[in-house]
């Protein structure tokens, strides 16, 4: 008989469980990953780069980026405030916002571009208005970034709260009692203790920032060209049937959902070191 | 530099956490603010900081005659030593104590070598030499408490206030780190202000004791008049071992461990003992102590110097004649 604990399972237990999760791993995220790069590279390597030099596929590209540059700074900004806010003080209405923040999780994707479209689309609220001073927002940029923002707004404050709430605010008073101001105090006390918290959850608000669908898609118009975003590029030409170079397109979102696993784990690696060493 | 402390108020919501507390603290005094959890001493620490605001009103805080209600906590100058050392965690020893140095406004800022020579000066005063590129999760917790010490005085506070500086470390560091703060404190003389629920603690290293109770103060004394002179009972058992004993037409009398006596049972006096029966014995330390059963059904607990025990060899089972000490 096996000297073994209380906690663990049978060895039967133990293969049947991992054998499961093996299965459905490969199931549901290996293959189609495979997938997606066998598709791609089906017509070969020459269709493959011709696929994302093409025009269509460059402005996707190029506006998926703006996209992401525009939205996860903003986002991290609002996060950061929003977490400082949240987490250093009591007042009224603090259970409201931390409710707020989480709107864009429990809200459909579709639902968040749709709101857009009702309040600055060309029959919405402000749509007279918009027209009137020849400012277009749906079907355009500025709607995209908007949608993009909305969706990927709670992920940095997500991510910084429990953090920052954990870590209470003795250091910060301490800082006060020794004369900082508030800046100071963000700066060389507040920030230092969150650097790998903040960069966990820039990480996760890009990631979804360049890969979101739903919300863009009912914004942008799918003006090939000028309003596509890579994901909506992908289901385009998936619609025209050119099937090898939508998996081509979808290679760099795959690829880019490979490198944000990556640093990840390198990111988890490094925080779970840093707190073992205390 | 004094402190007074003119009849604060403080509520959380529904929660009174100070009811009309006032308080002198003497220029260079070491005060102790004792009590319970929920007593309110930390939360008018934190007021005299400036970290809390007292509640609108008549409430005053003057730091040597000088209001300083309206006065925010980073220029009242007051060094704050945290139960928990809130040490800057990515910072080493000497960036720590640095800090309120580092943050002083451009023209009154030290020089680099300035600084440096001050934070050897400080980690001299706190016997922790050579420590500057350590980092604070590299340090024990006795040591940590200590560079917290450090980093208050760097900016020469004139007045020092500890929150529980002790309570959470091991019983001997505890121990050591006391006798060491009393005579820190000998040596500097700064006006200094510390919470305890410790009443060992506060009896053996001030000046004078403030004993506060659910938001009130109970009684200030020094430590030998609060202990001798008790004016409630609440003090009274607060501030040591006590024995509460019934006599009879509802009223009952305070006696402190060492105000009994035990002799022998053959010298039973009926006009000042009571029989009692050794009900527990516990000898190992500086002082014995007795658990007692007396003949009319009261427990007692009496101590008495290991020598007076050798002397009567007593055993557990045994009887003895007890004898209050008269007042």
């Amino acid at each position: 008989m096996e000297n073994r604990s209380v906690t663990t399972e049978t060895p039967f237990v133990k293969w049947l469980l991992i054998t499961s999760a093996v299965v459905i791993l490969t199931l549901f995220l290996l293959m189609p990953l495979f997938a997606v790069f066998a598709e791609a590279f089906r017509r070969g390597w020459e269709v493959f780069i011709a696929s994302l030099h093409e025009d269509a596929a460059l402005s996707a590209i190029k506006l998926t980026l703006l996209a992401a540059a525009v939205s996860v700074p903003l986002n991290t900004l609002f996060g950061l405030s929003a977490a400082w806010l949240v987490t250093k003080f009591r007042f009224k209405g603090r259970a409201f916002l931390l409710s707020m923040i989480d709107l864009p999780f429990a809200v459909s994707p579709v639902i968040a571009g749709l709101v857009w479209v009702l309040m600055f689309g060309a029959q919405g609220w402000f749509g007279p208005w918009l027209a009137e001073r020849d400012i277009q927002i749906i079907f355009s940029l500025p709607g995209i970034i908007l949608a993009t923002v909305f969706v990927t707004f709670p992920f940095v404050a997500r991510e910084l709260i429990p953090l920052m709430e954990a870590q209470g605010s003795d250091q910060e008073e301490a800082a006060v009692t020794l004369g900082a101001g508030g800046w100071s105090i963000f700066w060389r006390v507040t920030l230092p203790n969150i650097k790998w918290g903040l960069l966990y959850g820039v990480l996760l608000c890009n990631a979804r920032a360049m890969g979101e669908f739903g919300a863009v898609s009912v914004v942008s118009g799918h003006i090939r060209g000028k309003t596509n975003t890579l994901p909506l590029h992908v289901e385009v030409l998936y619609n025209e049937y050119q099937f090898s170079a939508a998996f081509a397109c979808a290679t760099l979102l795959a690829f880019l959902a490979l490198v944000t696993l990556g640093l990840k784990s390198l990111l988890e690696r490094v925080t779970g070191h840093k707190a073992g060493g205390h | 530099m004094s402190i007074s402390i003119r009849s604060i108020n403080k509520t959380f919501g529904a929660y009174k956490a100070l009811e009309d507390v006032s308080l002198e603290v003497p220029d260079g005094s070491l005060t102790a603010l004792l009590g319970p959890s929920g007593s309110g001493k930390t939360t008018l620490l934190r007021i005299v900081a400036g970290l809390e605001f007292a509640d609108d009103g008549p409430g005053e805080i003057l730091f040597h005659g000088q209001d300083v209600g309206g006065v925010p906590a980073g220029k009242r100058g007051v060094g704050f030593v945290f139960q928990h050392y809130a040490l800057f965690r990515h910072m080493t020893v000497a960036e720590n104590i640095a800090f309120g140095l580092s943050v002083l406004p451009g023209k009154d800022k030290p020089g680099k070598k300035e600084i440096a020579d001050r934070v050897k000066e400080l980690l001299g005063l706190v016997k922790l030499e050579g420590l500057e590129k350590r980092r604070p999760h590299e340090l024990s917790g006795g040591q940590r408490q200590r560079v917290a010490l450090a980093r208050a005085l760097a900016i020469r506070p004139k007045v020092l206030l500890l929150d529980e500086p002790f309570g959470a470390l091991d019983a001997q560091v505890r121990k050591d780190l006391r006798r060491w703060l009393r005579q820190f404190h000998d040596e500097i003389g700064l006006t200094t202000l510390f919470v305890t629920h410790d009443q060992e603690e506060a009896l053996e290293l001030s000046d004078e004791v403030v004993v506060m109770r659910n938001a009130r103060v109970e009684q200030v004394g020094e430590p030998q008049e609060v202990y001798d002179k008790p004016r409630s009972p609440f003090v009274y058992e607060f501030l040591g071992n006590v024995n509460k004993l019934k006599e009879g037409d509802g009223k009952s009398r305070y006696l402190r461990p060492h105000e009994i006596e035990v002799v022998f049972a053959a010298e039973f006096d009926p006009r000042t003992d009571v029989m009692g029966k050794v009900l527990h014995l516990f000898s190992a330390g500086p002082v014995a102590t007795l658990s007692l059963k007396l003949s009319d059904g009261q427990f007692v607990e009496v101590e008495l110097s290991r020598k007076a025990l050798d002397e009567m060899a007593l055993d557990k089972g045994d009887e003895v004649a007890v004898r209050l000490v008269e007042e």
